[in-house]
């Protein structure tokens, strides 16, 4: 009888909740049924720092450009265009056109190191460490780039209500062009690295799948939901910047393969197809950019009292490597900082459909299939393991979870 | 699925609603170069019409894309802004949809539209313990964000004083408390 019970039990699986690398750690708990997971959880807020309430009622809107660029480490463009964007559209202040060139090409620049930084972790959490240090060699390129643009490799400090701060002139051209070419050049090399090699392909081919209905429903945003064949993307849908004046369209894995499955497989595709097309996105801006003024009120004292006067709402929504980030503003007049602030980080729709994906694999595949959806999980530091048939507790080393995985790619490639 | 413009969106709430319709914006604004359009829609409804509008973008669009929701403390009452956006997958046609509503402070409930849109259950759980919004049927009512140990009846997005206490906030040195 008791034999019977045992068999039967679940446990559950607490990860996490301390990812250091991550804008928000996150705790999952999966309830497993041998190695086989059956439900997931997931908890966040343990790195609530009250962000939205230091734009309401400590900062004005200028600062708040600085604070918003804070917000994430990697994603540090991403989040103040969205929030100028929204400002903008509550004031009716308009950038010029060289600005909104500029603000595009270091967006693009910005995704570029970021799926490669993403390429890197998703290979290590699979313990293909050679490809992890490919990866971020490679990446040391462009944020190369990054730092020669904009003097800075993150926080750039590039955004300012009606324009950016700094003008990328004619003289960086070929410096830009060249880094730009050589990730052309690699890109063969890179598709073969991570499309052609038979262990990746057994670790990440029917691997956390995410239905179309599933991303539908669960709103999943960015390169997830794309890789499930929604082809949902702002640069598209609804172009702000300079991507109004340019024809982009949604990358999905059928471009590549004819078919989409949703896997883990697939999510590399998209953001490989990314990469390439943030390549060119860039090119096109260098030859159609403009020229003129890069700010609509370069006196920072009048900006700010126009602001101070202003009354209104405005939504900003900018594409971020993960996906859509969204800014609500709204400001009332006689008051410096904002009435009303609301981020919405698309990762914060993305973990939704985590439960959905984990459902049904092996606690092995974890690493893999939750880093797929780009927060990564490399430095979750403590697993505890509860048994819930005796109530006992064990404890598992974040190194233990990775050996696993890493044991599963040996066992596979044997 | 038909792609109605913004003018004739406005006219179908009109139509759905009937008296629970308050009031409508378009936002319009030109973009780069090309001068490509930038639209955005603002659509305050009654509360009791609340649902009825939902189920109305549901009708728009199949599973409307749901942001947020962002919500303000306007003294006697609370506005709640639902930012959906519907017409996406297409070229220059996505609409962001604001939905207005404002519950008066005496009367914080609100429905759930998780039944509708799944994915609104972050949002709504974040709505509930920042703002004190009570989510009626919401089928997961924990915390989202804040912590276990932090105060019942405290929300941190209120300026009224069911906001955050004078005590719970550290003034760094050198800055004066406003």
């Amino acid at each position: 009888m008791i034999l019977e019970e045992t068999k039967k039990a679940t446990y559950t699986i607490p990860v996490g909740p301390i990812h250091p690398a991550l804008k928000e750690p996150v705790r999952l708990a999966l309830t497993v049924d041998g190695e086989e997971i059956v439900d997931a959880d997931v908890f966040v807020g343990q790195v609530h720092r009250g962000i939205e309430w230091l734009g309401m009622n400590r900062n004005n809107a200028i600062q708040t450009i600085y604070l918003s660029e804070r917000i994430c480490g990697i994603c540090n463009i991403c989040h103040p265009f969205a929030f100028v964007m929204a400002v903008e559209h509550a004031t009716g202040i308009t950038p010029p056109p060289r600005a909104e060139y500029i603000r595009t090409i270091i967006a693009e620049m910005e995704r570029i190191h970021s799926h490669l930084l993403w390429a890197g972790v998703a290979a290590h959490e699979i313990g293909f460490d050679t490809i992890f240090y490919l990866a971020w060699r490679v990446r040391e390129e462009i944020m190369d780039l990054i730092e020669y643009v904009t003097g800075n490799r993150v926080t750039k400090a590039m955004f300012q209500i009606g324009g950016v701060r700094r003008d990328i002139t004619e003289e960086q051209f070929p410096r830009i062009r060249q880094s730009l070419d050589y990730y052309k050049s690699l890109f063969d090399q890179l598709k073969k690295v991570f499309l052609d090699d038979k262990t990746i392909q057994m670790r990440t081919k029917n691997v956390g799948i995410l239905k179309k209905e599933d991303a539908l429903k669960l709103l999943t945003v960015g390169p997830s939901a794309r890789a499930s064949g929604v082809p949902k993307d702002i640069r598209q849908d609804q172009p702000y910047a300079a991507y109004a004046d340019l024809d982009i369209k949604a990358m999905t894995p059928d471009m590549l393969t004819g078919t989409v499955v949703g896997d883990v497989y697939d999510r590399i595709i998209v953001r490989l197809l990314e990469v390439k097309q943030s390549i060119e996105i860039i090119e096109q801006c260098l030859e159609k950019m403009p020229p003129g003024p890069i700010l609509a009120q370069p006196k920072i004292a009048l900006l700010l009292k126009t602001l101070t006067k202003a009354e209104g709402e405005g939504v900003g929504r900018a594409e971020a490597p993960r996906g859509e980030v969204i800014h609500y503003v709204r400001l009332e007049a006689g008051r410096d900082t904002l009435a009303t602030w609301k981020v919405r980080a698309p990762t914060y729709v993305n973990l939704m459909c985590v439960p959905t994906i984990l459902k049904g694999m092996q606690i092995a595949d974890v690493p893999i299939a939750f880093a797929s959806l780009d927060p990564c999980l490399s430095c979750t530091n403590r697993i505890v393991v509860t048994d819930r048939a005796n109530n006992t507790k064990a404890m598992l080393s974040y190194e233990e979870l990775h050996r696993l995985s890493v044991e599963k790619t040996r066992e596979l490639q044997q | 699925m038909e792609l109605l413009s913004p003018e004739k969106i406005v006219e179908g709430f009109k139509m759905a609603l009937g008296d629970g319709f308050v009031a409508a914006k378009i936002y319009q604004c030109e973009v780069a170069v090309k001068r490509n359009k930038f639209r955005s829609l603002w659509v305050e409804v009654k509360k009791s019409a609340f649902r009825d509008a939902v189920e109305h973008i549901c009708r728009l669009q199949e599973c409307p894309h749901l942001a947020i929701i962002s919500s303000s403390d306007l003294g006697t009452e609370v506005e709640l802004i639902y930012h959906f956006t519907i017409y996406y997958g297409h070229h220059l046609e996505e609409l962001s949809l604001g939905l207005r509503v404002k519950l008066p402070k005496s009367d914080l409930k609100i429905p759930t539209i998780t039944d509708l849109i799944p994915g609104a259950i972050f949002t709504e759980r974040e709505t509930q313990e920042m703002m004190g919004v009570e989510v009626v049927g919401i089928p997961d009512s924990r915390r989202l964000f804040l912590p276990e140990d932090f105060p019942e009846g405290v929300y941190p997005w209120r300026t009224d004083e069911k906001g955050l206490p004078g005590d719970m906030l550290r003034i760094l040195p050198g800055r004066k408390q406003k």
